[in-house]
């Protein structure tokens, strides 16, 4: 049987660095299966978080070769076995223990999105009616696994922190999926422009390329937002318009 | 908003644990940028060897003021400053360089090739301070949708200088023919409507901005068009750009009489 080397970080917030484990492969490992090996063969304290190990839970997010992928979907075969894989932990987050990261900040965020605020019922029965092609396209946004890798390789977060101003890829699918909703009343776009920082994402579409459900995040979440925000505040054609529409 | 203080690893410019030829791309977009920029400064400021027969460079069209037949308005204005150079090309370029200057797909494309920001996805960056486009001076690439609007209406003079290009002036007068140069026009109309036609800003602007799409057809058909020329955006960028210099290499060595314009009929 055949053998890889696997440098996995190892460590906390304080003291953290990669250990190579050498390791047995075979036909049909995903990373996380080699993870899991080492763990129950050479390294019993390994902290890893992972749940489904169906690519739906969106728990085993890691940098696998330096790439955010979710590991229980990345199949040894992809990669070049002749030399060590590395296996880090998502670099957007506190470090908690080895591949563990807190990512509690991002549940803090979606506390501060505007809820999803439907017009009054379309029927007696207190039901609406919905176009399918109207829904289709938020459809798409509903796919996210919350597995938090496009935040992870949003440069806004990685390389510039900052959580503070930036709500990171993930909400602007969120914000996108209830702003774009047929049956939302709520105006998201002065909390987009201002507090979600959404001027500060400036298009790498990295977010895209990582989202393992395939979510087209910059194409049809961030810039659709992006131009609402640009015909509600720096458009004055579109103001102009407005002002004059409410007039008549 | 607030959130707990959060503690990560600050990291070198070009740290990363990717393998891949992560710098391959970057460097493409860098050079293939680059090369443009510096031919299409050089071919404006030439002002010569820009019409070949009924074929028009797109770097010169439309033509408002210049000394060939194509000009709109005659010669060089009179209000032109002395000590200014003049092309034709001054007049116009600055529309679809605005146009590409400030679209989305090269707004990425250009901050990871041009001020690695980062360099490729993971990449460590090499400066700390980051505003994006949520302060000045990039808050000004809003303006992207305004330049659609004069990019669009170089599409209608682009499309009438290709059909120009099929009628040529002999001695029984003008007429209907095919030459090399009429085709590369065409394809030239072909591309860069591909990619304008696909712009982010005007999938917004004929649909994009509704939620309840169904209740307008006509805009959902438009929508649904600009929405599929939009999933190649890329593609379209950079064949429209190669195209774009082609055509204007191509009028360039016609009029030069270095090529000679193949005619089918």
């Amino acid at each position: 049987m055949a053998t890889a080397t696997f440098k996995i970080w190892r460590g906390d917030a304080n003291n953290a660095a990669f250990v190579d484990y050498e390791s047995e492969v075979s036909e049909g490992m995903v990373v996380l299966d080699a993870v899991h090996q080492i763990q129950a063969q050479q390294a019993n304290d390994l902290a890893v978080r992972w749940n489904c190990k169906a690519g739906k839970c969106g728990s085993c997010s890691a940098e696998v070769n330096g790439n955010p992928k979710l590991m229980c979907m990345t199949r040894l075969n992809e990669l070049p076995l002749d030399q060590p894989i590395s296996i880090e932990p998502m670099r957007a987050f506190p470090l908690i223990k080895d591949l563990v990261t807190d990512v509690s900040w991002n549940f803090e965020v979606k506390t501060k999105i505007k809820k999803f605020n439907p017009r009054p019922p379309d029927a007696e029965d207190g039901t609406w009616r919905m176009a399918q092609e109207d829904i289709d396209r938020v459809q798409e946004f509903r796919k996210c696994i919350e597995c938090f890798l496009c935040q992870d390789v949003c440069h806004v977060l990685r390389d510039h922190h900052l959580h503070k101003e930036f709500i990171g890829p993930r909400y602007f699918v969120h914000n996108a999926a209830l702003e774009m909703h047929p049956l939302d009343t709520e105006n998201r776009l002065e909390e987009l422009k201002e507090s979600d920082g959404i001027g500060y994402c400036n298009i790498t579409k990295c977010c895209t390329k990582v989202c393992p459900e395939h979510i087209t995040i910059t194409d049809n979440a961030i810039i659709p937002l992006k131009e609402r925000v640009v015909d509600q505040f720096y458009d004055p054609l579109r103001k102009l318009f407005r002002i004059f529409r409410s007039r008549t | 908003m607030t959130h707990p203080e959060l503690t990560l690893e600050e990291r070198r410019f070009g740290e990363t644990t990717r393998q891949d030829a992560w710098w391959l791309q970057p460097l493409v977009v860098f050079l293939g940028l680059t090369t443009f920029g510096i031919y299409s400064a050089w071919a404006a400021f030439q002002n010569a060897h820009y019409t070949f027969g009924p074929y028009l460079s797109p770097f010169y069209s439309p033509e408002l003021f210049g000394s060939s037949y194509h000009s709109w308005f005659g010669d060089k204005p009179g209000w032109w400053p002395l000590w200014l150079p003049f092309s034709p090309a001054f007049l116009i370029l600055w529309a679809p360089l605005g146009f590409r200057l400030t679209c989305y797909y090269y707004r990425g494309a250009y901050y990871k090739a041009f001020w690695a920001d980062p360099l490729s996805c993971t990449i460590g960056e090499p400066r700390k301070g980051y505003r994006g486009e949520h302060s000045f001076p990039l808050i000004i690439q809003n303006v992207h949708r305004y330049f659609l609007y004069f990019a669009l209406l170089f599409l209608i003079f682009l499309s009438h200088d290709a059909w120009k290009g099929f009628w040529f002036k002999d001695g029984s007068g003008t007429t209907f023919g095919v030459g090399i140069g009429s085709l590369i026009l065409v394809g030239n109309v072909f591309f860069l409507g591909g990619y304008t036609l696909g712009c982010h800003s005007l999938r917004h602007l004929v649909g994009g901005f509704l939620d309840r799409l169904s209740s307008a057809p006509v805009r959902q058909s438009t929508y649904n068009c600009v929405s599929c020329l939009n999933r190649r955006h890329m593609m379209w960028a950079w064949m429209s750009l190669c195209w774009v210099g082609f055509s204007d290499i191509y009028v360039r060595l016609c009029s030069m009489e270095i090529l000679t314009d193949w005619r089918f009929f």
